[in-house]
């Protein structure tokens, strides 16, 4: 049976992202969607009647939804080609643990960075740096999280990557002077096409939340 | 050896994702040392074992930590491979099954919790909030489970959605004693309802819940406490 895979997505999203970089890891051949989020899709609507957001994965016409939860689907599925997350159950405990540790702080944390000012950005700004020198202690001499080969966290942490150039603009800070090791893996991961085909070019990334900052009405 | 497969789980009585932790665990008959932390004292094994977030639950297997409740589930679930099988082996049932622990997770928890710390207008609208979001639930058994009947209904069996439900829900009765409103009306959200009588009928729950003294009185001082310092 042909397998028939849907992406439902937003071309600036990272957690679209992931699954685009799962996706071409896999060498899974699928439909990309762009969706308007401002007129959503019935399909999307009907798809993620909970939450009402990309992306959204449509495998054989059925959804799975949230990127972590489809990242870990696709590599389930997709087991015999680039596995992900590792094959031993605590290495896999602590992968999860990491992209949960991603989930919890580097996409609030970057927002508020780009959203805030004054005290309450410099506040954002140093848990970020923090944030972001905890996953470098866990990357340690590692070429990838996932060792020799792009893994899990890679997947989960990279997309944002596209955004550091908005967040280093807006907060008027270099990534790169605090955490260089990480800048070192992220551009480590940009040489994989599955990555470098993944994320948008980060330029387009500052001309989108500039103007969401003029919607938003912020400075 | 005595050290192999040594099992001990950090946790506090009043935290429910060490009780989440706790059912894993003794669901699947899995010896294990339990260590009561006093948050306010935290043992150094602890601040050394989770130094990222230095919170219970922690789970040390052969020496080796593992921390958040949800990954230490999944980890447990993945190395003793006994029966009750937490998450479902079909992976697009596994799919489900973590995408609706992640909304009772994330959802559910962060406004029963905003419910609870909050008082007039703010705690109205978090009621409102808590009850649209079991209604959600609602709907969606009716995905998870065939006919909207809980596998523990129909064979008795906790899985790792039972574990999140019971520790964020299993003492409605009681948090509806401290708030002094409905949560779970067998009208309004019949199937939640059946749920959580199965959930709280089991015997390993019955016999790992607190005495409800206890769990009014802790409920009550986070409640007074969040308010206190909300009104300072």
């Amino acid at each position: 049976m042909a397998e028939e895979v849907v992406l439902l997505d937003f071309w600036p999203s990272p957690f679209g992202m992931r699954v685009r970089i799962a996706l071409a890891e896999k060498g899974i051949k699928y439909e990309y969607k762009e969706e308007d989020l401002k007129n959503k899709s019935a399909l999307l609507l009907q798809m993620n009647p909970v939450h009402k957001k990309i992306p959204v994965l449509i495998h054989n016409g059925k959804p799975v939804c949230e990127s972590l939860i489809q990242v870990q689907y696709i590599d389930e599925v997709w087991h015999h080609k680039s596995p992900l997350l590792p094959s031993d159950p605590y290495q896999r405990a602590i992968a999860r643990f990491w992209a949960d540790f991603v989930d919890k702080k580097i996409y609030d944390l970057g927002r508020k960075v780009w959203t805030t000012k004054g005290e309450e950005q410099e506040a954002a700004k140093k848990e970020f740096i923090e944030s972001l020198k905890l996953l470098e202690g866990e990357l340690g001499d590692k070429p990838y999280f996932g060792g020799e080969n792009l893994g899990y966290v890679d997947v989960v942490l990279v997309p944002f990557y596209s955004w550091f150039y908005a967040y280093e603009k807006c907060g008027n800070f270099s990534i790169e002077a605090e955490c260089p090791k990480l800048i070192a893996w992220a551009k480590r991961c940009m040489q994989k096409e599955s990555v470098s085909k993944s994320l948008p070019d980060r330029e387009k990334v500052y001309g989108f939340v500039l103007q969401l900052k003029k919607a938003f009405g912020i400075e | 050896m005595e050290e192999e497969n040594k099992v001990t789980l950090h946790g506090t009585w009043r935290s429910p994702y060490a009780k989440r932790v706790e059912l894993a665990l003794k669901l699947k008959a899995i010896p294990f040392e339990y260590v009561e932390e006093d948050l306010n004292n935290k043992s150094p094994l602890l601040l050394k074992y989770n130094p990222v977030y230095k919170k219970v639950p922690v789970l040390v297997h052969n020496g080796k930590p593992i921390a958040e409740s949800l990954c230490i589930i999944e980890y447990i679930d993945e190395t003793w491979k006994n029966s009750p099988q937490l998450l479902p082996e079909d992976r697009y049932k596994r799919a489900k099954v973590r995408f609706w622990t992640s909304f009772i997770h994330q959802q559910l928890y962060e406004t029963m919790l905003t419910a609870m710390k909050a008082a007039g207008e703010a705690q109205e609208k978090a009621i409102k909030e808590l009850w649209e979001k079991l209604q959600v639930l609602e709907e969606g058994m009716k995905d998870i489970f065939l006919n909207g009947t809980p596998s523990i209904i129909s064979n008795g069996s906790m899985g790792i959605l039972e574990i999140v439900m019971c520790s964020l829900l299993g003492p409605y009765k009681l948090q509806e004693e401290v708030l002094g409103i409905k949560i779970i009306d067998p009208e309004k959200t019949p199937l939640i309802f059946s749920w959580l009588e199965a959930i709280n009928e089991l015997p390993l729950v019955k016999e790992t819940a607190p005495p409800s003294e206890k769990t009014i009185a802790l409920l009550k001082f986070v409640r007074e406490n969040a308010l206190k310092s909300s009104s300072a």
